[in-house]
């Protein structure tokens, strides 16, 4: 058996060294922002003195709590879109097989690989057009667009395992689809549901694709537009740049943390076919 | 009396009329403005047929940024997938720190590319950058990294795997899981050695999971955005472009909206033919194996 302990030691070590590869940046970054400018130690140093002046600066200067506003606003609401039209698309896709709804759920599992860089002219034009420009709901209905295809799939793919004898049962006692879908299918739902706005809400809090060019006016300033002007602005005070980005990078990964089996089980989900 | 029942197909409504308003209507509208002279403002321009697209094969700028989507692309991919399943072989079994592991390689997925980018750029910068720290420390002269174009694609690609390695790791360790133990154990008792089980069991079983994450990984790679807007901006020059910087350069900064969307229409086209063919050439791997 003193093989197995050496390969195990062996394996510790390894996985430390990892750790301290991948864990660098965020180390880094933590260490700038408590670090005062005048500090001109090397960056892998800690402070000398805690300066809690740089988050306070980060919160003024990028505006942040109006920023987080603005994105919980997006998510929030993209977030109900989805859920709704998505589990409910996913209800007919799931338990009507046919030809056509087959080629309807391999159209919207196909649109998760339209980039959407590649559609930015056409689609901003139609925006300006529609007056979504500098809107709430302009960025929401596109960000909710955007993810649904992927939360149709889970979806599917979830409903797929309901036994089928309870909507027949009900659909026997003179319930509607409409009926069937509200009153059996979405309480049952709750699981799955519960990865979907997990996924979809850390997906939109850190999109800004559509931000950037939706959203210009500095009212709507979302989280990470605000965390771009101090990289791009006033690329002098680097440890504020720091404490904002470490503010803003904080909600999803405490939520990981804590919900580590959900992300992991959504990351399987989500690939595994 | 009969209750009248709406059909169930008319629940997937609301979601087709999303997509196809918000994706299939803004793509068949590309190749339309793609033919045009459009500058991104005026109301008016006029239909210069094909002109957007021959300019694309003279444009070195476009040639520069479909060699690095390329690269930011297989580059990425390649690098993801054995490393992630480097990562995956060590951390699949239980022992002391696997799990802090497992959490902190899969944590930066977790962070907009955008932030990612710019939390790097502490490491890379000239003047006080981080891994300049280590390079003085150790005697050398402080390195000006994202000065060279050539470089800097690789440091991009270097920065988009460290983000992302943990996702194909976590693929991978499903796929093993699927592995039942007995077959290792089986040629175990039969005398192959590691690395001969790794080469005719693992690997070959391993395949469902690496096609799932090297057709995600290609898809990720070839429409890297926010880690080059972050550290280079497509530059020095041009010379870090991919499509989809260049295509927001040409609409944004360069008042060339008609060019931007035929870019947009090609890395459309070119990013689903590829990826319809990679994952085709590996499925058929799969089936050939079972």
């Amino acid at each position: 058996m003193k093989k197995d302990k050496i390969v195990s030691w062996l394996k510790a070590i390894t996985a430390f060294m990892l750790i301290t590869v991948h864990i660098a940046p965020f180390y880094i970054l933590i260490n700038m922002s408590l670090k005062s400018p005048g500090e001109r130690t090397s960056r892998w140093m800690p402070p000398a003195k805690l300066h809690i002046q740089n988050y306070i600066s980060a919160m003024e200067m990028g505006n942040l709590l109006l920023a987080i506003r603005n994105t919980l606003i997006i998510v929030a609401a993209s977030v109900v879109i989805i859920v709704m039209v998505g589990a409910m698309a996913a209800y007919p896709l799931a338990r009507k097989v046919t030809k056509k709804n087959q080629l309807i759920l391999g159209f919207i599992v196909g649109i998760m690989m339209v980039p959407q860089l590649s559609i930015l002219v056409p689609l901003y034009k139609e925006m300006v057009s529609l007056g979504g420009i500098n809107t709430y709901w302009g960025v929401i209905i596109v960000s909710a667009t955007f993810n649904l295809p992927m939360a149709i799939y889970m979806y599917t793919n979830f409903i797929g395992t309901i036994p089928r004898e309870l909507d027949e049962a009900a659909m026997i006692d003179g319930c509607s689809h409409m009926q069937v879908f509200f009153r059996i299918i979405m309480p049952s739902l709750k699981a799955i549901t519960a990865s979907v706005v997990i996924w979809t809400s850390v997906g939109i809090w850190n999109d800004y694709q559509f931000q950037l060019y939706f959203l210009q006016k500095p009212s709507f300033r979302t989280i990470t537009l605000a965390i771009t002007t101090f990289f791009t602005e006033t690329k002098t005070d680097m440890g504020a740049a720091a404490a904002a980005a470490f503010m803003v990078v904080l909600p999803p990964v405490i939520l990981y943390i804590m919900l580590q089996k959900y992300f992991v089980k959504g990351a399987m989900d989500s690939a595994v076919k | 009396m009969k209750k009248k029942n709406i059909p169930i197909d008319l629940l997937y409504i609301p979601a087709l009329i999303l997509l196809v308003v918000f994706v299939v209507y803004p793509l068949i509208y590309g190749v339309q403005l793609s033919l045009t002279n459009w500058n991104g403002y005026s109301p008016t321009y006029k239909y210069v047929g094909l002109a957007n697209y021959q300019k694309m094969i003279h444009d070195k700028m476009f040639y520069t940024a479909l060699k690095n989507t390329l690269i930011y692309g297989f580059g990425s991919t390649a690098l993801q997938t054995i490393l992630g399943i480097l990562y995956a072989l060590l951390l699949q079994k239980k022992f002391p720190g696997q799990t802090l592991a497992r959490v902190i390689i899969y944590l930066p997925a977790m962070i907009a590319s955008l932030i990612m980018g710019y939390i790097s750029y502490f490491l890379v910068q000239y003047n006080n950058g981080a891994i300049n720290d280590i390079v003085k420390l150790l005697g050398g002269q402080p390195v000006d990294w994202m000065a060279s174009g050539k470089r800097a694609v690789w440091i991009i690609v270097m920065i988009n795997v460290l983000q992302f390695v943990g996702k194909t790791m976590i693929i991978m360790i499903a796929g093993l899981q699927g592995i039942p133990d007995s077959y290792n154990e089986a040629a175990s008792i039969d005398g192959a050695s590691y690395p001969q089980r790794l080469r005719h069991i693992t690997l070959p079983l391993l395949l469902p999971a690496i096609t799932t994450s090297v057709v995600l990984n290609l898809i990720g790679g070839l429409k890297l955005f926010g880690i080059i807007l972050a550290t280079t901006s497509g530059g020095p020059g041009y010379s870090t472009h991919s499509l989809s910087t260049l295509i927001n350069y040409l609409y944004f900064q360069n008042q060339n909206a008609g060019y931007s969307a035929a870019v947009g229409m090609f890395m459309f086209l070119f990013i689903m033919v590829i990826s319809t063919f990679i994952r085709r050439v590996l499925e058929r791997k799969v089936a050939d194996l079972s």
